[in-house]
């Protein structure tokens, strides 16, 4: 279900921008739905950018971040035509890859 | 000299009945003109094209944002759901195409519109409900999800396209713009606000932390993925919220009163283009 | 005068203030009739606030306040919730009637 992830990756100079859109629910574990039983959390705990074998960008989540988080920043030692894979796992081993060229 | 003062009097009395009978009959080309005067003259500095994208066309922080999102807005995914939705048939091989003009497609600016026969305003989140439902499909909530992900990609395939609501000469069509006007100025709640109050007198203003969005335009960037409410909202969700948030209690999604006021509010909004789906905070 | 009246003035309050204080205290506890009176002159007139189009949540929220109260046993705070539930139908019906012209002073013409 590579659908939960949108990457745009456009180098600027010697720079690549990365923009990315992910699709998930981000629970915390202390809302209640409407019945008011808890919403089990539900979270990414991890997301990867890899460039060439190399790790560019790892975050540690927790439950802070957002739903649907989105995540923007820049590296240096990319070329155009270069593959960016990113993915991630989340609390409920659950876990989704996307790898995308850098424009 | 008589004769003349005779005539003059007559013309007198013709013209004052007939300005009479002009209050008497609704009109709402005056209607939408005076508002659209109100907003251009109120904001002078936006561009009347600009008013489509509410709080960001009175904000030039918000703006700055705003457009730093649209390189990636967050409705990208009701986006592709709805395309996808859109396209797959119904279990009678039929499709959402076959119930709308052009296949659906580039459309959202003609609606709501008057049925004669009916005679009442059919909204597009009300055409696309029937739509199933005549293929033997069960409706979607109006407040939910699908339908906001259905609307979203109309609207997408819509932009740029102004608006242009048609008010037939129809008593009935008149009366359902009149009701829908009464009910946009119509005091409501325990808090004792109308649409107007938030959306006519303050837009541009702050309510707690939120920017007010103009009434012109604002059914233009519908539907939209609200920050707040970390998810996608239809024209009938905005609506329910903004009563609950008077604390009033809404009325049903697609009832007559929300109907004639999506009318009212889509006619005095012609002439300006589709934006939706659109990112509200 | 003035230096002898003042005193004599809020003698009579204070005393006004204590008779009141014992009355409301002796004054019988809320009875099961007295909240279903006030709950059902409640549900009414929130029906015809309904019937007006011009319902207001907090009504409901105050007649549900209420009835919880109500089968807890308080009877003293329902009737007080049903009571302001039947002040909140009777102001919401109020704004529907009045609006039913007035919504015409916020037109833009």
């Amino acid at each position: 279900m590579a659908a939960s992830i949108r990457v745009r990756a456009v180098l600027n100079g010697e720079v690549a921008e990365v923009q990315t859109l992910i699709q998930h629910p981000m629970d915390t574990g202390l809302v209640k739905d409407a019945k008011g039983e808890v919403i089990p959390a539900h979270y990414i705990q991890q997301l990867t950018f890899t460039h060439k074998e190399r790790t560019v960008f790892l975050a540690d989540w927790g439950t802070a971040v957002s739903k649907d988080p989105y995540v923007k920043f820049a590296f240096k030692g990319a070329a155009k035509g270069d593959e960016l894979k990113v993915s991630w796992v989340d609390n409920k081993g659950a876990t989704d890859s996307l790898t995308a060229t850098i424009q | 000299m008589s004769a003349l003062r005779l005539l003059l009097a007559l013309a007198t009395t013709l013209g004052l009945s007939a300005s009479a009978m002009a209050a008497d009959k609704p009109d709402p080309a005056a209607d939408a003109k005076a508002l659209q005067d109100y907003f251009v003259k109120k904001f002078p500095k936006v561009a009347f094209d600009d008013f489509v994208n509410g709080p960001y066309s009175m904000n030039a922080d918000m703006r700055k944002q705003w457009e730093e999102k649209e390189q990636f807005p967050p409705y990208e995914f009701a986006l592709d759901s709805g395309k996808e939705m859109f396209a797959k048939p119904f279990k009678n091989g039929k499709t959402y195409a076959d119930c709308f003009a052009n296949g659906g497609i580039g459309i959202r600016q003609n609606y709501p519109y008057f049925d004669d026969k009916e005679g009442k305003v059919i909204t597009l989140e009300l055409a696309l409900n029937r739509c199933r439902e005549a293929n033997g499909e069960q409706p979607y909530s109006y407040v939910k999800d699908e339908m906001a992900s259905l609307t979203a990609y109309m609207a997408y395939t819509s932009r740029g396209k102004r608006f242009d609501i048609k008010i037939p000469d129809d008593p009935r069509a008149l009366e359902a713009f009149e009701r829908g006007k009464e009910y946009f100025y119509t005091r409501r709640g325990q808090l004792n606000f109308s649409c107007a109050s938030c959306h006519v007198q303050s837009p541009g203003e702050r309510i707690r932390a939120e920017i007010l969005a103009p009434a012109l335009g604002i059914l233009n960037a519908m539907p939209i993925y609200r920050s707040e409410w970390s998810g996608m909202g239809t024209i009938s969700r905005r609506i329910v919220t903004c009563n609950s948030q008077t604390r009033a209690v809404p009325l049903e999604p697609q009832s007559d009163e929300y109907r004639n006021l999506e009318y009212y509010l889509s006619y005095v909004s012609n002439g300006l283009p589709v934006s939706g789906p659109g990112a509200r905070p | 005068m003035r230096y002898i009246s003042t005193p004599s003035v809020m003698k009579k309050i204070v005393f006004a203030m204590m008779v009141s204080a014992v009355c409301a205290g002796s004054a019988r506890a809320a009875s099961e009739a007295d909240y279903l009176a006030a709950v059902a002159a409640a549900e009414s007139a929130n029906k015809e606030a309904g019937r007006l189009r011009n319902q207001w949540t907090v009504t409901q929220a105050a007649i549900n306040a209420a009835k919880k109260a109500a089968e807890s046993g308080n009877l003293d705070q329902a009737l007080k919730s049903a009571q302001e539930a039947e002040a909140l139908a009777k102001a919401s019906i109020v704004q529907a009637t009045s609006e039913k012209q007035r919504w015409k002073e916020m037109e833009i013409r």
